[in-house]
């Protein structure tokens, strides 16, 4: 039923994985792989969610820039009056004219010093608070549009990129603010005022220094756009790593028991030694990156320090020109070599943005409604009016469905595997929306129903009876964050969990997932009954929520449906006829058309479908 | 590689000299010879000091990474012969952080950090030496100024490790949040309980953001107060070192170059913080690391090989806890399986059926009793030929990332095609025919995504297919329906004719694929008999199996 149907490639050659790789199969990469067109519009798309999330902070970003460049202007201000110094503080004293404008300098020197600091530190604390604000901000920004988006985004998605997105991609966000941004800002900095101030210092030496930019572009340009490749390589290298190994680690079980430990080496060792590959060479990169950088530095200095030599012993320059010129030049290369460093936390952390943004931009299929309804007090009256469905255009799940459910029945949906049971009951729960007709409670369309309306109303129990962290008490409460501890002990006797739960170390404060109190998939589901039950809601849905019981669980759970079915409308779900027989009605679905339709009595007495079933699951119990 | 490192190091030096001679010869005194000899040796300085640092960059970039994938693999190969006692103990992510973020920290570590403490040391230590010889009262003035430094760096590593590593908890507390809320959406959304959740994980990420800050704020003093030392330096070195000039107790070119070397050490002394913090972080990695490598597997091959297995499956006073200060979970279990029979293993939820059957495959040993096989102990059997014997298919079906096909020859590699295709009779799979790329179509997560049922139905064809002399199927049908259920149930039948099995079971129509039938109370065995018999005498029996008929209709 989760299948999702998926269109195989025309010839042999679209199969993207080379031969050695046959073990992976072949699947659609989906979101990995992206079209021209698709990147230029994550591009834009990034561009436009960084925009976003500066905008509210755009008076502090602009103060962090007049900060920034203060502190450069102290920082380049150094070497030019230590020039000064040399040439116009020693003169006077070689002369024993005293040492006044010494003092002068050093004073100043000592103030630029300390201009530095302060602008360096508020930078420092300034910047870095705002960084970690803006992540708390897209934090928020994307858990929330997660949980807003629709349950198909999340069927396709899966939970793993979910959990990536939000881990993972955000950490490399926060790793960039926390070491690139500094770099990027100090370097760009430094490369105009070093400039400028070169030029004014003398020309000549100035336009000579300036001869190494056009080496030191071409080296950037070729660094940026090998590491761009070998940063992709060693992403693509580095999840095959993890994903060989998460599952392995999780499937251990299957692994040990198969003898499956030499061939999962063989893979492993192939994945890893790709991901070493790919390591290598960026380490190669930087091994030719960062030399090269020095090397132009060191050759522009000896130029520097050849030229400036002849012209100062021609008197064209002075020494402390010739000093301040050699400063300069070492502050100027230093911080290139260090763009090579974070250049990678700089890559990923656009291609983090990218992905987060494209998250950003998915809407939920299932909307809110503009103009919601106000509805009055919940009955439970499902009607579902030539309600049409399918996951892919043209392959129809319910071709038209007709059916009525007055407010207190409980309805038991039964047929085969992909006759459209679970599809009905998601469309009630209006995790889809139909893709025609309508499906209406208590007279008022679901769309037309706000969220908390709907919640309100409609409860949903499947067989992924899903615990969070928390003690138990913490789990059943989930149906009603505001019950009182009575209400939850009150709810856990009628569906029988009670006894159980008070055999637990800690009765209903011992936690679900600790180790030596771990629950049993029955009383995970007993648990999650207690929760429904809670919740009181007019409609509930229970797909499959009985499966993973053993018979005595199941027979508990029903004595207490019949309490919990007793005032309200319900939709059952179950493979075991058990579960079906308490049901007031029965509809037989196939092909997600209704062919039998009556209470469980009468469907076996008129001997269709469903008496066969029966007919089978009696002849089971013999 | 250190050679060339320290070669590096050393060349780098000299340029700062040869300035002075530059400054000092042709500049001031007019020996204007001697500018292209010095220009020349600068370059010729220069370039090699560029050719040892790619050298160096170059050998080590190998080594670095060869030692980061053997790592890598080791911890791999460990962690695949530790037993299933210690992945429960061990959560996947927390081994996975030891394999890809531990092994980065310590990649970083050993390419830059390590290289980079030894020649930023030994920098400092050569250069200092040589402000103390080119004028040594500035000398002084620098070695002071170091001192506090040093003191600073070593209490500032300390305080942000410790803030470091809440920051690391608390993202590790954020992430379980997020882990759940992205698992347990269904349910979230079920009960729209989406204000809710977002409180939650807006308080954790409050909290984390807070740390965060305060990390910020440790580090910003600490930079700046890095930049700031060498810069008050300066200020000193300048005004005593203009006056020295001016009292002709150095040249001109000698104040050059100290000023030219004192600031040569700025990026050293700045990095040693962060390579200090990084040397700290790459030990405790390399602790974490160690703790796989250290542990033992207490589950490893015994002596004997197992030819030809017949299947005899005996159970011998077996007892079973998960660890020794816990009470047994199974308690003296004695069940005999004569070659080709069938046993369904019949108990309440969390009565310790499946416990029991993951003692045959040794993914538990027992801790006390023997399991035999063939009169074998299975501890004194090779894993591989145990394993060979024994298949099984779990309630919760495991599917890898790869093919289908893959998937279903896990236990079998060199199955033919007519092999595969009859399992997938067996387990009612053919399904897998019609995937995409057929068998060839990747399932799991990373691939196409399959029902409960058809997950369940290629982990049958898997054990089907590993032909084992001992077949567990444990509750390996439950999430079928009724129809499917009941062709594979039949199917099975002839499969488990020529085994011997275990089969554990929830309802009626499954235990009637076995011979005998166990039922497991409180962790042992309280009555061995067929179905009717149980059924006919056995009141705990009949409450877990016996047909809800008479309550329904009551």
């Amino acid at each position: 039923m989760t299948t999702t149907q998926q269109t195989p490639p025309q010839s042999s050659t679209d199969q993207p994985a080379a031969q050695q790789d046959s073990w992976r199969g072949y699947a659609e990469e989906g979101n990995d792989e992206l079209s021209r067109a698709t990147t230029v519009r994550l591009k834009e798309q990034s561009r436009k969610l960084l925009g976003e999330l500066l905008r509210p902070y755009h008076k502090l970003i602009w103060l962090l820039v007049v900060i920034v460049v203060v502190e450069n202007a102290a920082r380049l201000a150094v070497p030019y009056l230590v020039h000064l110094g040399i040439d116009k503080g020693i003169p006077p004293i070689l002369a024993g004219e005293g040492s006044k404008t010494l003092l002068t300098v050093v004073a100043a020197v000592f103030a630029s010093a300390l201009i530095q600091a302060a602008a360096r530190w508020l930078f420092l604390m300034r910047s870095g608070r705002l960084g970690q604000t803006i992540l708390l901000g897209l934090r928020r920004r994307v858990f929330d549009h997660f949980q807003r988006l629709s349950p198909s985004f999340h069927d396709k998605y899966t939970s793993g990129r979910v959990i990536s997105r939000l881990t993972s991609d955000v950490d490399v966000i926060d790793e960039m603010l926390e070491t690139g941004f500094d770099g990027l800002v100090t370097a760009l900095l430094t490369l105009i005022g070093t400039s400028v101030l070169l030029l004014t210092l003398d020309v000549k030496l100035g336009l000579l220094a300036l001869l190494s930019f056009p080496a030191l572009f071409l080296l950037t340009a070729w660094f940026r756009r090998r590491s761009a490749i070998v940063y992709r390589r060693t992403r693509e290298a580095v999840v095959l790593v993890i994903v060989h190994f998460v599952e392995s680690m999780t499937g251990i079980r299957a692994v040990q028991a198969f003898r499956r430990e030499p061939r999962n080496e063989e893979i492993f060792w192939g994945v890893n030694d790709k991901y070493r590959e790919a390591n290598l060479e960026s380490f190669r990169i930087n091994a030719i990156f960062m030399p090269s950088i020095k090397g132009v530095g060191n050759i522009t200095i000896v130029a520097i320090l050849a030229y400036g030599g002849w012209q100062a012993y021609h008197g064209h320059v002075t020494v402390g020109v010739l000093t301040a010129f050699l400063l300069y030049l070492r502050q100027f290369f230093e911080p290139l070599q260090d763009i090579s460093q974070f250049y990678n936390t700089f890559l990923s952390a656009s291609a983090a943005l990218e992905k987060l943004s494209g998250v950003l931009n998915e809407k939920p299929d299932v909307a809110e409604p503009v103009q919601p309804a106000q509805p009055t007090k919940a009955r439970g009256h499902l009607q579902l009016r030539n309600v049409q469905f399918s996951y892919v255009d043209g392959v129809a799940v319910l071709p038209g469905l007709e059916l009525d459910v007055p407010a207190g029945q409980t309805l038991a949906l039964v047929g085969t595997t992909g006759a459209g049971k679970t599809t009905i009951a998601k469309l009630v729960a209006r995790f889809y929306d139909p893709t025609g007709g309508h499906v209406m409670l208590d007279g008022i369309d679901l769309r037309k129903l706000t969220e908390d309306d709907l919640r309100e109303r409609v409860v949903m129990v499947t067989q992924e009876n899903f615990l969070f962290t928390g003690t138990v008490a913490d789990n059943i409460r989930f149906g009603k964050p505001d019950a009182t501890m009575d209400e939850i002990v009150e709810a856990a006797k009628v569906i029988g969990a009670h006894d159980f739960i008070m055999a637990l170390p800690d009765g209903y404060e011992t936690p679900v997932a600790k180790r030596g109190s771990r629950l049993s998939a029955g009383q995970r589901q007993l648990v999650a009954f207690a929760r429904a039950f809670l919740a009181d809601p007019a409609v509930l849905i229970l797909d499959e929520a009985t499966s993973s019981l053993d018979i005595p669980s199941e027979r508990l759970i029903q004595r207490a449906l019949r309490t919990i079915l007793d005032d309200r409308t319900a939709i059952v779900i179950a493979h075991r006829l058990s579960t079906v027989e308490t049901a007031d009605r029965v509809i037989v679905l196939e092909h997600g058309r209704i062919i039998e339709d009556g209470t469980p009595a009468d469907l076996i007495t008129t001997g269709g479908n469903y008496a066969g079933l029966h007919q089978a699951w009696e002849d089971s119990l013999a | 590689m250190f050679s060339t490192a320290m070669l590096g190091v050393a060349v780098g030096l000299t340029v700062p000299l040869v300035t002075r001679a530059i400054i000092d010869g042709p500049v001031t005194r007019h020996e204007i010879d001697l500018l292209l000899p010095l220009a020349l040796l600068a370059l010729g300085l220069s370039i090699s000091e560029v050719l040892l640092v790619w050298a160096r960059r170059w050998a080590q970039s190998r080594a670095v990474s060869d030692l980061e994938a053997a790592l890598r693999n080791d911890l791999y190969i460990r962690l695949q012969a530790l037993p299933m006692e210690f992945h429960s103990r061990w959560q996947s992510g927390q081994l996975l952080s030891r394999v890809t973020a531990d092994l980065s920290t310590i990649r970083r570590f050993m390419g830059f950090g390590l290289l980079f403490l030894v020649i930023n040391v030994l920098q400092l230590v050569v250069v200092t030496i040589l402000l103390l010889r080119l004028y040594w009262p500035l000398g002084i003035v620098v070695l002071v100024a170091a001192a506090p430094i040093i003191v600073v760096s070593l209490k500032f590593e300390k305080k942000y490790l410790a803030i470091s590593r809440r920051v690391q908890d608390q993202q590790g507390d954020l992430a379980t949040r997020i882990e759940e809320s992205a698992v347990g959406f269904r349910v979230i959304k079920a009960f729209g309980r989406r204000e809710h959740v977002k409180q939650q994980f807006n308080g954790g990420a409050v909290k984390l953001y807070d740390t965060s800050v305060d990390k910020v704020r440790l580090a910003s003093r600490f930079w700046t107060f890095l930049e700031v030392i060498p810069n008050l330096t300066l200020v000193i070195v300048l005004l005593l070192g203009a006056l020295a000039v001016g009292r002709e107790a150095i040249t001109l070119g000698t104040l050059v170059a100290f000023i030219t070397l004192m600031l040569s050490l700025i990026w050293p002394v700045e990095s040693l913080g962060t390579i200090l913090a990084m040397a700290q972080e790459a030990m405790t990695s390399a602790d974490r690391i160690s703790e796989i490598l250290d542990t033992e597997s207490t589950i490893t091959d015994g002596p004997d090989e197992l030819v030809n297995p017949r299947g005899h499956l005996r159970f011998e006073h077996v007892s079973f806890r998960f660890s020794p200060d816990s009470a047994d979970v199974l308690r003296d279990i004695n069940l005999d399986l004569p070659p080709g029979t069938t046993l369904a293993l019949v108990g309440a939820t969390g009565s310790g059926k499946t416990t029991l059957t993951s003692l045959v495959p040794r993914l538990y040993d027992v801790t006390g009793g023997r399991i035999t096989i063939d009169g074998h102990d299975v501890r004194d059997l090779t894993l591989k030929s145990l394993r060979t014997a024994v298949a099984s298919a779990f309630d919760d079906p495991t599917l890898f990332s790869m093919s289908a096909r893959e998937n279903i020859t896990l236990g079998r590699p060199d199955a033919s095609e007519a092999d595969v295709q009859q399992a997938l009779e067996i387990a009612q799979a053919t399904f897998a025919n019609d995937l995409p790329w057929g068998l060839d179509t990747r399932v799991g997560e990373q691939g196409m995504s399959l029902s409960g049922g058809q997950r369940q139905r290629l982990a049958l064809a898997r054990a089907v297919l590993a032909r084992p002399a001992v077949l567990v199927l444990d509750d390996t049908l439950s999430a079928l329906d009724v129809h499917t259920e009941a062709l594979v149930e039949e199917a099975l039948r002839n499969v488990l004719a020529a085994t011997t099995g275990i089969v554990v079971a929830h309802r009626a129509s499954t235990v009637m694929l076995a011979d005998q039938v166990a039922l497991l109370e409180n962790g042992t065995i309280t009555h061995v008999g067929t179905h009717a018999e149980l059924l006919a005498t056995v009141p705990a029996y009949r409450t877990l199996l016996a047909a809800e008929e008479e309550e329904v209709h009551a």
